[in-house]
């Protein structure tokens, strides 16, 4: 059972009603990762979807440049309890990219640069839920905050968001990523507080 | 955000293992390296204590630490060597 | 190499700020009183869990700067720019508060007196406190052992236990300094990071076969064991131990 220590107040933490259970909000942009920042080139950076029958629809730096560009405000809320409102982006949609693809699968497994994965029903990637972001607040995303592209799902805990995406796999069976077989929840829903297995 | 080493996770895997981990030695499935858990690179502890082979970047131990459960996967080793 | 650290079972323990001694402008040692605290080894740490009112936690490590004395470690801690638990510590702490800590840890990173081999500590700003508990526990055992350091630090302002250090220095214990940006008076070598030149001058030579303990923030720490495996160290007997973030 944990002592509250005399004084201890920790970086600046507001709670308001406006956010999920168990979310404070942070000023800052906290950086977390699982292993070393990836160093992708712009000339071999590709983003590729892969369906069931096994299509491979792929764009390189330019091509995903040359679809809509879609600026953004959401809110972002990390499973370790800080929440950024407000957060500015520019990206494509994951509805412009999946516009001609086929499938009749149902979930996604989404791959990034340095071996992250993580999963999510393909719905959740529709209906402007997605982008493939590469803009933040104004200039190029930084590497430590998932540059050159990262993967945007803010409705969802940002374990979701995988940062240095570099594609996704569309199946009709869902397979847990890097942190979903660890205990971290399959979906995912921070307004249901869906934390860890069995919430 | 840079990473640490296995020392540092010897709190978190001393309560799981109540022996000291960081001086046991373990095989990497990736490369096959053996060396001490001190030795690993280590990323988190949030959302989850990652530890890395220094060798080839594999994964060989992770923790998630969630109110009254820990889940522990250690399929990054092919074996831990415990010293008494 | 010596026999691991044999451990009690590891859990948060409350313990209680029983005296503070101020080290430099930005670093201070807590004495903390931990009734029941089994011993500890040179070189090993505790974690340090800090608790705010609405429940928020952060837990950071700090090495053990003291020689193992009954029911009473020592922690120095630094301050770090934007850190959350440092401030705390290193200026909010004060005599009799509450701290949770949970330790010893650590069976890899020690240095005991049964090791007869030589040998080289290298610590980069507070990574000197795991090292000065080994330079403790070499005194207070009598060893004989030779002991080398090299204090890599910002400024001479910024050297933690200087004057111990100092007055230890004789006798066989040589302590060199590196300046990364301000160097005394009259220093032979402008102010600059640990580099080969440097190691060739002040450290135990590879064919000594010294043990090596390298302490500090993880680029210091990476540099500097590459720097001893390129001048012909052996890899096992390297050890290190990075220090975090705020």
């Amino acid at each position: 059972m944990a002592i509250v220590t005399p004084g201890f107040t920790g970086r600046r933490r507001d709670s308001s009603t406006d956010l999920p259970p168990g979310q404070y909000l942070t000023r800052d942009f906290p950086v977390l990762s699982a292993g070393p920042t990836p160093k992708v080139r712009l000339d071999s950076w590709e983003f590729t979807i892969t369906t069931d029958p096994g299509a491979v629809h792929r764009w390189d730096w330019a091509g995903l440049h040359a679809l809509p560009a879609r600026t953004f405000t959401v809110d972002l809320h990390c499973v370790t309890r800080w929440s950024k409102l407000g957060t500015t982006w520019q990206g494509v949609s994951l509805d412009d990219l999946l516009e001609n693809v086929e499938t009749a699968a149902e979930y996604a497994l989404v791959h990034s640069y340095g071996g992250y994965t993580t999963n999510l029903p393909l719905a959740d990637l529709l209906d402007g839920q997605a982008w493939i972001a590469h803009t933040y607040d104004g200039a190029d995303l930084t590497p430590e905050h998932g540059g050159p592209a990262r993967l945007l799902v803010p409705h969802l805990y940002l374990w979701k968001s995988a940062k240095w995406v570099r594609g996704i796999t569309l199946a009709p069976q869902d397979e847990p990523g890097f942190w979903e077989r660890l205990g971290y929840h399959n979906y995912g829903d921070p307004w249901r507080e869906q934390r860890y297995w069995g919430d | 955000m840079t990473h640490l080493d296995g020392n540092a996770a010897g709190g978190d895997l001393g309560e799981i293992f109540a022996v000291d981990m960081t001086a046991a030695t373990g095989q990497c499935v990736g490369c096959g390296r053996v060396a001490p858990v001190a030795t690993a690179l280590a990323y988190g502890p949030a959302p989850g204590l990652v530890l890395r082979c220094p060798g080839c970047d594999e994964v060989l131990i992770r923790v998630v630490t969630a109110p009254g459960r820990t889940w522990l996967d250690v399929r990054g080793l092919a074996y831990l060597q415990l010293l008494e | 190499m010596a026999r691991a650290a044999v451990l009690g079972r590891l859990t948060w323990r409350v313990a209680t700020v029983a005296a503070i001694r101020d080290e430099t402008a930005t670093a201070r040692t807590l004495v903390l009183d931990v009734p029941g605290w089994p011993g500890h080894l040179a070189g090993q740490h505790v974690d340090v869990r800090l608790t705010a009112a609405d429940g928020y936690t952060a837990v950071r490590s700090y090495s053990i700067a003291s020689d193992a004395a009954g029911d009473r470690i020592e922690i120095t801690v630094e301050q770090v720019r934007d850190g959350e638990v440092s401030p705390y510590l290193a200026q909010v702490a004060a005599v009799g508060i509450p701290l949770e800590v949970r330790g010893p840890v650590g069976g890899w990173f020690t240095w005991q007196p049964d090791q007869r081999e030589p040998v080289q500590l290298v610590a980069g700003g507070s990574g000197v406190v795991p090292l000065m508990a080994m330079v403790r526990a070499h005194a207070a055992a009598g060893s004989a052992t030779p002991i080398r350091l090299l204090y890599s630090t910002r400024r001479p302002d910024t050297v933690i236990y200087r004057d111990e250090l100092a007055r230890r220095a004789g006798a066989g214990r040589p302590v060199d300094f590196a300046y990364t940006r301000v160097t005394p008076p009259g220093w032979p070598r402008p102010p600059g990071r640990v580099d080969a030149a440097l190691l060739a001058a002040a450290t135990f030579a590879p064919d000594v076969a010294p043990t090596c303990y390298v302490c500090g923030p993880t680029p210091f720490v990476e540099a500097v064991a590459d720097l001893l495996l390129a001048t012909g160290h052996d890899a096992a007997r390297v050890r290190t131990e990075r220090f975090g973030g705020p």
